[in-house]
């Protein structure tokens, strides 16, 4: 059967996963901080609500109403905690962490409770939860609104991690993620809201723990997540030109992780890169270096090499937060360096 | 606030075999604890465990109103609300032993036991880690409109921890049917209730979240009845949270290996003084509800019953070493 395409940004791609959802399940609800937004505010009960700090989830209570997409206070612990025991007794909630940075205050709902229950509880129980999150350096927000993060969810067990890079992928992984049965962390990256691209239309859904080719190629094998996978193609345009063909695999989700499309890969190309926005030491990126070198060592022509940024905060100022993002002219320089 | 007193009214008012059944549990919670206490001293249980003895009127006086619709969430000393929300003695002696056949199959043990199809949402390892899931517990009860309520137990400890106000104030602005019920045994591990909370009654911070907060004798089963009756009743009715506070006291220490030294053996004894259990026996008897002899029969069955439960924990197979694999995720990848 034919599926529309159209083209629609990486956030209306978020809202319209969420509409399919939220449609096709009435178990599914949505809460956060103004997720809604003017809650109680007479005037804001049409379409001037919010619909979260970005507008992501905006003309959601207009479809479903206040009882499905509650408006919490300012309360990670609380809703992220209700979310876990609302989860665990048949709801299936997509719980908005609006900045991943905010883990702090709510980690022990997420990680001692939420992703151990099931295995604390001889697999008796279920957390089919959803938390989407935003990610990502480049608007200027500094150290407490622009990290990654990744890296600490996917360390724990119990917890599946998505890293969507285009708003197709958004779309199917985010659904997928809420009809799946175990605690789902879904990092946005807020840089990527505006981008558009083709979305399949009505439901659509892609598994969990499929890597995706986002360019195929030849010489070198560039693992990119998330925003980086958008830094890694603009490479690629720019290697094309000096004659080095790279595939850019994108993992899509990080736990599972879809190790096989990454080896083949490598078993192809023989080099790889890693590009990875989240901080280098104990990573996603590491372990990904570690992966390969554990199971494809034979295959490689030259060392492993990672992209990210550096063992810092995100920083402020404009050229400082430049300097931290890993840019298509790094991940060109370290290409050029590998293939010698 | 004033610390309310049983009126022993549910003492005439309930059905004795209902009564009967409180006193059963009761005494069925310690004599498990007494046992647990016990075979920990002999090594036969790994880990750490925290007894109920002493608190066992507030688990039975509140789950007494509670079906396995209903919600609870529980904390470190969990075995006593386990046995009123009708948890399996056999499950349960075998999850302390670690077994196959434990309530959570070995993988959690004493501080995380569990039965979600009895509406037993776990004991819990962190303090305060119960509130925000009672309240996630009474969103799924609102959303279910069928009158179920979640129950929340806390220690006096957990009261003061940043949990407490984010799980009242959502019940609060929600109107969610979740009844907290502070165990205030008087110390959070050693630290006495008065050092460590600036208020003198829990009951007093319900004000804060514009909810009833009740103070009330935790060692009487009926004051406990009553005011949770009444709750309760009020969530059911969609009318909103509450906070009940049980004056308790816990007879062992925090953990078994406590060696108590924050406590005079005189205040020890006044409150063995005023045990529960011999409490409610005396109740009925004076009121002429049972006889001694009936209520000796049932002291005997609950140690019939922890007997076999051990019998049985104690003859069931470890988990295979490899089965420590399993059970993280419902499917992966």
């Amino acid at each position: 059967m034919a599926v529309a395409i159209r083209q629609m940004t990486y956030a209306q791609a978020i809202n319209e996963a969420i509409r399919m959802e939220m449609r096709r399940d009435p178990r599914v609800i949505l809460l956060g901080e103004d997720v809604a937004g003017g809650a109680t505010i007479d005037h804001l009960q049409d379409d001037e609500a919010w619909g979260g700090v970005l507008g992501v989830t905006k003309g959601l209570v207009q479809e479903f109403g206040r009882d499905r997409v509650l408006d919490t206070p300012i309360t990670e612990a609380g809703f992220i905690g209700a979310a876990v025991g609302a989860a665990t007794t048949g709801m299936r909630p997509i719980a908005e962490l609006m900045f991943v940075d905010f883990h702090g205050v709510c980690w022990d709902q997420i990680f001692d409770q939420g992703a151990k229950l099931r295995y604390m509880f001889g697999g008796k129980a279920s957390c089919p939860l959803v938390i989407r999150t935003m990610i990502g350096a480049g608007m200027g927000a500094a150290g407490q609104h622009s990290g990654c993060h990744y890296s600490v969810f996917t360390h724990m067990p119990g917890i599946k991690t998505v890293v969507p890079s285009t708003p197709a992928d958004a779309k199917g992984l985010l659904e997928a993620a809420i009809r799946d049965d175990d605690l789902v962390v879904v990092f946005e990256n807020k840089m990527l809201y505006g981008v558009s691209g083709e979305v399949p239309e009505g439901e659509y859904v892609i598994p969990l723990g499929k890597a995706d080719i986002k360019r195929e190629g030849t010489d070198i094998t560039i693992v990119a997540i998330s925003r980086m996978v958008h830094q890694a193609l603009e490479a690629a345009n720019t290697l094309q030109g000096q004659g080095i063909s790279a595939e850019i695999v994108d993992p899509r989700t990080l736990s599972p992780l879809d190790e096989e499309t990454i080896l083949n890969s490598v078993a192809k190309t023989h080099r790889l890169i890693v590009v990875d926005e989240d901080n280098p030491r104990c990573s996603v990126a590491t372990d990904i270096a570690a992966l390969v070198a554990d199971k494809a060592f034979t295959e490689l022509d030259a060392p492993i090499k990672l992209v990210t940024a550096p063992h810092t905060p995100v920083p402020f100022s404009p050229p400082l937060e430049q300097f931290y993002i890993p840019s298509p002219e790094r991940i060109v320089a370290t290409v050029q360096e590998l293939m010698g | 606030m004033v610390t309310k007193q049983g009126s022993g009214v549910s003492a005439q008012t309930l059905d004795k075999s209902r009564l009967l059944h409180m006193y059963e549990q009761m005494e069925t919670i310690r004599v498990f604890e007494e046992r647990a206490g016990k075979e920990f001293a002999s090594g036969k249980i790994p880990g750490f465990v925290h007894l109920y003895a002493g608190e066992e009127a507030v688990a039975v006086g509140v789950c007494s109103h509670l079906t396995d619709d209903d919600y609870i969430t529980s904390h470190h000393r969990g075995h006593g609300h386990c046995i009123a929300k009708g948890v399996s003695l056999r499950e349960m002696v075998a999850e302390l032993l670690g077994r196959e056949a434990g309530a959570c199959r070995g993988k959690g043990g004493s501080m995380h036991i569990a039965d979600v199809n009895k509406g037993m949402l776990g004991a819990n390892g962190i303090v305060g880690g119960g509130f925000p899931l009672a309240a996630g517990a009474g969103l799924t009860a609102k959303f279910n409109s069928k009158g179920q309520v979640a129950v929340c137990f806390f220690g006096d400890g957990a009261g003061n921890q940043g949990t407490f106000h984010e799980g009242l104030n959502l019940a609060g602005i929600w109107k969610l049917p979740v009844i907290f019920v502070a165990e205030n045994n008087g110390y959070a591990e050693t630290t006495p209730v008065t050092y460590h909370m600036s208020c003198r009654d829990i009951a007093d911070r319900a004000a804060g979240y514009n909810m009833p907060g009740v103070s009330v004798d935790g060692l009487d089963v009926f004051a406990v009845y009553e005011a949770a009756g009444e709750a309760i009743a009020r969530a059911r009715r969609g009318e909103g949270p509450s906070l009940i506070e049980c004056k308790t006291y816990r007879y062992f220490g925090h953990f078994e290996g406590d060696t108590i030294l924050y406590r005079t053996k005189e205040e020890e004894e006044s409150y063995r003084a005023r045990d529960p259990i011999t409490a409610m026996r005396r109740t009925l008897v004076d009121r002429g509800i049972a006889q001694d002899a009936e209520l000796d029969a049932i002291d005997k069955k609950a140690q019939d019953s922890i007997d076999l439960a051990w019998e049985f924990a104690e003859a069931s197979p470890f988990p295979a070493p490899e089965d420590a694999l399993t059970d993280v995720y419902v499917k992966y990848p």
